[in-house]
């Protein structure tokens, strides 16, 4: 009698069935925004999913693939000079543009990958600032796009997108939206494919998944090629929101990286639930403490910190340790077939 | 009888979900030699790991001196004056010789082991005083790990498997010198493979098997039966 | 002409360059310690000087009495009281927990001291300069020039000569063993990021004397340190200072060419190094 007769493997539980019902009305509900919801709570949650999808995909990076980069910044720059470049030398539609962005930046992401995988865990940290920073500098020489001063999108290729402010703010709105789904079922898919899983198996041990004969390299290596195309295409997203560009404003450490770190932090590394725990944290405590200036991301930080400390795998890893709760089903589990008396 | 130097009571060590000992009690009088025999993995490294303060267990399974040192750290434990020679030397690569021999007489506890008294005892140590430690055979390397577990002038030496990975020959003399160093009123504490070594050196002998104390008696009336019955288990 | 006062230049850079770095390549070598906040503190050094300077009167040189000591305390205490507990196998914590300081510390100094730009005047020695056969050497980059030579050589002795640096070279290659040696490793790297921090404000000072600071330009400092510490080889002291001087002599290139270019110049130095030779110029330690 073999193990296989005796256990039930599966993937789904209830409650990731419970959840993934709950997470179909969410996003219903959150498709109708535009008719529910005003201009100020549709920027607001534009907004909220932007983060969420650099959230996870700088999960996907440092929680599953262990790059612990701090220049992510680099490719959502990236992303929103594309756009800005397209649509003016070119005339491409914006949303033709975002995609093209996309796709730029998992080829750019490339030989980046290359240079800097040659640098091990804090030092790839800063070698990814470095990178960030190139591109900013070289960026800000390039008097087309505005130098160092920046640019505004032209109010036509704005326009583009919708006719009435009404109609482009929904359609903007959707597009984030859109963006974050499709960033989660990427991200929820990747992890539960064979390549994936081995990436899983390579966090939990590296020795062990070298020896089953995962190929760590170029799975490493799609992993940063495909969070690079996809945070260049949010980062397009999101100066199609700013309508305006600047070197600082593209490429600042803080906005793209930092807080989408602490995002992933507070809410726990390593889990494709963190993220959106730690997303809505975050904008909880940007709401509650938007009096406090400064002192906000004081806070913040002190948060992140404390976090760190007291619970390594965040709010998510705490709910999840005390009670065994998964919403997204990616392992695999098993229980015995037959209940067993307790 | 007069209070052990040292006791463990029902000492239990784990790592994460893996139990590496369980109830192990275990004495050693003053000036005694006690040999500790067990096959790979019966949790004899664990044991030294757990009485140098490596491994934190709750402060009463391990009493020196009648002080309770179960959850004290291993710097803490080193200043009380237990002193152990690790598993495979494990010098430090970047310092000479002698900075290893120095930095095991950090603690500054006064005693008759100096640099000149670890010279005399090794005297092929003095040559090679400023190479790297790198640099020196398996045996000379066991010399450095003893002499600077030395220099800490312990009143309680723990020694893991010294011979292991090492030339008979060299075995021999570093086992010629081991009488010389007890001999100075120290107690021992010998963790050997090699039982009949084991059993020359010491007057009592604990054999582990499982993490569990499978044996205890007088290294010199202890049976070859009992003795691997004690090892292997039935 | 011209280009041989830019490499003179950039080489005196160099200096500074490597004084950002000291600290770093220090702590790394004893802890495998990135401090993703250490520019942040350059300029929190930079600040409390600002801060001493002005409450006393004294030149700014005079200051480095003061905040010397002060940033080792900071150094001590923060590493026994927090990033102490980050140390382990696992990079990401010690990672995340000084980003966090980072962020701290520089919104901290933008409540305490404002966004604008400071300096710290340094006087007549700021224009003063030596007339060598047609190039000018001022004073003031010789001087921190020679300081950073002679704080790299302080600490090679520290690490090589003294108990002290024995009880850093253990802990950095085996720290349970280290600790059967009586060595209380937690002290000995609260020591260590005291030396750093030490270092560090030997650095914020004579930043604030060159050029101006505000509460954002310790990132900068952070990656011109990391570059210079990569550039020469991790661990290696003197690799360290002379990838300081390489960072700025290729900084002064690239300004020659172009005003605009000169960060750049040295981050493109930076990653054609890395792509050739990985690991650095004069490695001694894996990373």
């Amino acid at each position: 009698m073999s193990a296989r007769d005796n256990y039930r493997v599966f993937r789904a539980t209830r409650a990731s069935r419970v959840a993934a019902v709950l997470g179909l009305a969410v996003l219903v509900l959150l498709f109708a925004a535009p008719w529910w919801a005003g201009r100020a709570e549709l920027r607001l949650l534009g907004e909220i999913f932007l983060y969420l999808s650099l959230a996870m995909l700088w999960n996907l990076l440092a929680g599953y693939a262990g790059f612990v980069s701090v220049g992510q910044q680099a490719y959502v720059g990236l992303g929103g000079y594309l756009l800005f470049a397209l649509t003016i030398f070119l005339g491409l539609h914006p949303v033709a543009a975002i995609a093209a962005a996309g796709l730029a930046g998992a080829l750019v992401a490339m030989p980046v990958a290359l240079l800097i995988f040659r640098l091990r865990g804090a030092y790839f940290a800063i070698g990814t600032w470095v990178i960030a920073e190139v591109f900013r500098l070289g960026f800000a020489q390039l008097g087309a796009l505005g130098g160092g001063s920046g640019i505004s999108l032209p109010v036509d290729a704005a326009r583009s997108l919708a006719e009435g402010r009404d109609a482009r703010e929904a359609v903007s709105y959707w597009l984030t939206l859109g963006v974050a789904t499709a960033v989660i079922t990427i991200a929820c898919l990747f992890l539960r494919s064979r390549r994936g899983l081995a990436l899983t198996a390579i966090r939990d041990n590296e020795l062990a998944a070298g020896s089953l004969g995962i190929d760590i390299w170029r799975t490493k290596f799609l992993v940063y090629v495909i969070v690079g195309g996809l945070t260049t295409l949010v980062g397009a997203l999101i100066f199609l929101q700013k309508l305006r560009i600047s070197p600082e404003a593209a490429f600042s450490v803080n906005d793209w990286t930092a807080f989408v770190i602490f995002i992933v932090v507070i809410g726990g590394i390593g889990s494709l639930e963190g993220p959106f725990v730690g997303t809505i944290v975050y904008f909880l405590l940007r709401e509650m403490l938007a009096d406090l200036g400064a002192a906000y991301l004081i806070v913040l930080g002190a948060v992140a910190i404390a976090v760190m400390l007291v619970a390594p795998k965040g709010l998510w890893g705490l709910v999840r340790d005390s009670t065994g709760l998964r919403l997204f089903p990616l392992g695999y589990r098993t229980e015995p077939k037959e209940k067993k008396g307790a | 009888m007069p209070e052990p130097i040292l006791r463990t009571n029902r000492l239990d060590a784990r790592y994460g979900d893996f139990q590496a000992l369980y109830c192990v009690d275990m004495e050693l009088g003053e000036g005694e030699v006690v040999a500790i025999i067990g096959a790979n993995g019966a949790g004899k490294t664990t044991l030294m790991r757990s009485v140098s303060g490596l491994m934190k267990n709750a402060a009463e399974q391990i009493v020196y001196r009648g002080r309770p040192i179960g959850a004290l750290r291993a710097d803490q434990v080193a200043e009380l004056g237990i002193g152990l020679v690790p598993e495979g030397r494990q010098l430090f690569p970047s310092l000479s010789v002698e900075e290893n021999l120095i930095i095991g007489g950090r603690v500054g506890r006064s005693g008759p082991w100096s640099l000149a008294a670890i010279y005399a005892l090794f005297p092929v140590l003095e040559e090679r005083r400023h190479l790297p430690s790198t640099s020196l055979s398996g045996g000379q390397q066991q010399m450095v790990a003893i002499g600077r577990a030395l220099m800490a002038n312990p009143d309680l030496v723990m020694f893991d498997e010294i011979s292991l990975g090492l030339a008979p020959v060299v075995i021999k003399q570093i086992y010629d010198a081991l009488p010389g160093i007890v001999g100075e009123g120290m107690s021992a504490v010998v963790v050997e493979q090699d039982v009949t070594k084991a059993l020359s050196v010491s007057s009592r002998v604990y054999c582990l098997q499982e993490g569990r104390v499978s044996l205890e008696g007088c290294s010199d009336t202890v049976t070859r039966e009992e003795i691997s019955r004690a090892y292997f288990g039935q | 002409m011209d280009w041989v006062n830019a490499i003179l230049q950039g080489t005196l850079l160099g200096g500074l360059y490597a004084l950002f770095a000291a600290g770093l390549s220090l702590i790394f070598g004893v802890m495998r310690l990135v401090n993703i906040a250490h520019g942040d503190l350059i300029v929190l050094a930079a600040y409390l000087a600002l801060t001493v300077i002005m409450a006393l009167g004294i030149h700014p040189l005079m200051s480095l009495l003061a905040v010397v000591p002060v940033m080792a305390v900071v150094g001590y205490v923060l590493q026994r009281s927090i990033l102490n507990r980050t140390l382990g196998d696992d990079i990401l914590p010690p990672l995340l927990v000084s980003f966090g300081l980072s962020v701290i510390i520089q919104n901290a100094l933008l409540e305490t001291y404002t966004a604008d730009p400071q300096r710290l005047s340094a006087g007549p020695i700021e224009v003063a300069s030596l007339n060598l056969g047609g190039l000018a050497v001022g004073y003031l980059p010789f001087l921190m020039f020679v300081t950073a030579v002679a704080i790299i050589g302080g600490l090679q002795i520290v690490f090589y000569r003294t108990g002290l640096g024995r009880a850093f070279r253990a802990v950095s290659d085996n720290q349970d063993i280290a600790q059967l040696m009586g060595i209380n490793r937690r002290h000995v790297f609260a020591l260590a990021m005291a030396l750093s921090l030490a270092v560090t404000a030997v650095a914020g000072i004579f930043l604030g004397i060159r050029t101006s600071f505000d509460p954002a330009t310790g990132p900068a400092r952070l990656i011109f340190g990391f570059e210079a510490v990569i550039i020469g080889g991790m661990g290696s002291l003197w690799g360290t200072l002379a990838g300081g001087v390489i960072l700025g002599v290729s900084q002064a290139i690239g300004a020659q060419v172009n005003p605009g270019w000169q960060i750049l110049a040295g981050h493109v130095a930076f990653l054609v190094i890395l792509a050739v030779r990985p690991r650095g110029l004069f490695p001694r330690m894996d990373g």
